[in-house]
């Protein structure tokens, strides 16, 4: 039975860095325990989406538990959202998530909340 | 003996020259998200940069204070984060210091190497309607600083117990803040932070119908599924929208296809319509969805005191000239911000933004001529217009730092010869000697643990200072 399981988070200039997360522990609070600078703004709280990741293997999105509706709700406003994204604080480390990889988000120029791409003056 | 002399000192002259040349001085005016992720992000990009945050407030974090709702307590934690920012070696908030009468943009610019103006929008779009200028007319921010403590709104006393009914004009978030502080049961409202003039207030208001009156339909509602989510789940409230409101044209379904976040808004307002709640208390609130119409004109009660009825044109794009008329003593238009121009800064008054590239603030924009004013920049709601979150200045602030740092890196910002600029220390020598108490982070601190104590006596996270005067003396105390 694993109590740590191997996380890789890739940066969006490519750079990867594997950390060893205790189980139980958020995605978020590893992150900042390993100085990998992942944004935080509500510490946890479900009320932004700084804290976006991306599962780049489609398995291992497949084995997180469905986001709920206040998830999906703030998970609405991330920039750069993909098919397989989540919030870093609402992926809680299990043995099953060993060798996982996440990608922090390349920030995007689309600042709309809407995703309305506005034409550059 | 003497030339010897003369040597020495232009030698000494120089050393002094190549240590200071590589620090950066920047001055950030505007202490909300726009400023502090700016300033965090230069002191990290620039590892011998001074930042300093200038506010026209005692107190920083702008709308995280003074526009994120009472009820939303978790979207202010991302204050922790900014404080630390102001309290780190190479920060300092100066706060009570405004841009214009305690100092001006072109003395900033000659004490700073870098000046980013991420001041926000304190004014509001208009309607452009007769009757707009009536009594019990307000705009949504100026009733949100009210029910914030914003020093600003202190006197503004709406009157909420002249009716039952108010109209609020729009359906962004604010709105919907603005309805939900109004028909919220007081027992949850009376352990947040809402000042307490506002309790007091909405303890005697007479208040039981909201209008939401939007322009357009649901498909383009400005709202996010978050704050709907929360007031269509409020108890005793009876929600009303009309299921033919919600008919999705082929342009409409396009849309919402496009966009995640507007299908599931729409998604929640045809839930909403479709099976409404069943509702028995007497005590029933309303709040009434009012899509496809745009106010026509406000019209004065008898006494020409207030506003009694407020008349709306059904669908927006083409008027058809149906009118309805609310009656209503309360409108609030929550139509959008607008930023306030300064003295000696470029100004898009159409858009209501300050005109730039990536951050950099232009000085004319002909044709195909842009002029760039060197060490001048943007962030924020003065950068791109009043609308996103608070994150949204998370990528905003990211952009105008690469700017800024390209601009250095080219030797725009630093030129070549040796007369530095004093940055700090010029701005606390002009405020000295203009004898301007700017509050400084200690400052701040002071008023917060006032306001902390204050709260633990009613249960509450903070009781609110809410004058100008007493906001000093806390801060000074």
């Amino acid at each position: 039975m694993l109590c740590r399981i191997s996380v890789t988070f890739v940066d969006k200039d490519g750079d990867e860095k594997t950390i060893q997360v205790p189980v139980g522990m958020s995605m978020l609070e590893a992150a900042h325990e390993n100085d990998i600078e992942l944004e935080g703004a509500c510490e946890g709280s479900l009320a932004c989406s700084t804290c976006h990741v991306i599962v780049m293997d489609v398995e291992y999105y497949n084995k997180l538990e469905d986001p709920t509706d206040e998830e999906n709700d703030m998970l609405d406003l991330a920039f750069g959202l993909t098919e397989t994204s989540r919030l870093g604080c609402q992926v809680i480390a299990k043995p099953e998530l060993d060798g996982m990889r996440l990608a922090l988000p390349v920030a995007t120029r689309n600042f709309a909340v809407d995703g309305y791409v506005p034409k550059p003056h | 003996m003497v030339r010897l002399s003369f040597r020495q000192t232009r030698l000494i002259s120089r050393g002094f020259c190549s240590l200071r040349s590589n620090q950066i001085s920047v001055c950030v005016v505007g202490s909300g998200p726009a400023g502090f992720y700016t300033a965090e992000k230069m002191l990290k990009a620039h590892k011998t940069a001074e930042v300093d945050i200038l506010d026209r407030l005692a107190t920083p974090f702008g709308l995280v204070r003074s526009g994120v709702a009472p009820d939303h307590q978790e979207t202010k934690i991302v204050v922790n984060q900014f404080s630390r920012v102001a309290k780190s070696e190479r920060c300092s908030f100066f706060g009570n210091t405004t841009l214009g009468s305690s100092i001006s943009l072109v003395e900033l610019r000659e004490i700073y190497d870098v000046v980013v103006l991420a001041y926000g929008a304190e004014s509001d779009r208009s309607l452009g309607i007769p009757g707009e200028d009536l009594n019990g007319i307000y705009s949504a921010r100026e009733f949100v600083w009210w029910y914030n403590g914003h020093p600003d709104s202190f006197n503004m006393t709406p009157d909420l117990k002249n009716t039952d009914t108010t109209v609020i004009l729009g359906l962004g978030n604010v709105a919907l803040d603005v309805a939900r502080i109004l028909l919220r049961p007081l027992s949850e409202l009376e352990k947040t932070d809402i000042a307490d003039h506002a309790l007091v207030s909405l303890a005697e208001s007479t208040i039981r119908k909201v209008y939401l009156v939007a322009r357009r339909g649901p498909a383009q509602a400005a709202c996010t599924a978050k704050e709907l989510r929360e007031i269509l789940g409020m108890k005793n409230l009876r929600v009303m929208i009309q299921e033919a409101d919600l008919v999705a044209s082929p342009a409409d379904e396009e849309e919402l296809k496009k966009s995640r976040i507007q299908k599931r808004v729409y998604e929640l307002l045809s839930k909403a319509a479709a099976s409404p709640r069943d509702h028995s208390s007497a005590e029933q609130k309303e709040l009434h969805f009012a899509f496809y119409r745009k106010p026509d004109r406000l019209l004065p009660s008898e006494d020409a005191s207030r506003v009694e009825n407020c008349t709306s044109g059904n669908r927006i794009a083409v008027g058809i000239g149906q009118f309805e008329d609310i009656t209503c003593g309360l409108v609030l238009k929550s139509i959008g911000y607008k930023s306030l121009p300064v003295e000696g800064l470029p100004f898009d008054y159409r858009k209501g933004i300050v005109p730039n590239f990536m951050g950099r603030v232009l000085r004319s924009q002909q044709q195909d001529h842009e002029v760039v004013e060197h060490g001048l920049y943007v962030a924020g709601w003065l950068k791109r217009g009043p609308t996103g979150i608070i994150a949204t200045n998370l990528y905003c602030a990211e952009e105008t730092v690469a700017s800024i740092s390209e601009d250095i890196e080219k030797g725009l910002i630093k030129p070549a010869s040796c007369s530095p600029k004093p940055g700090r220390k010029g701005l606390l020598q002009l405020l000295e000697n203009r004898n301007i108490k700017f509050v400084p982070f200690s400052g701040w601190e002071k008023i917060d643990a006032m306001e902390t104590m204050l709260g633990a006596q009613g249960s509450k996270p903070r009781e609110k200072i809410t004058t100008w005067k007493e906001l000093i003396k806390a801060a000074n105390d």
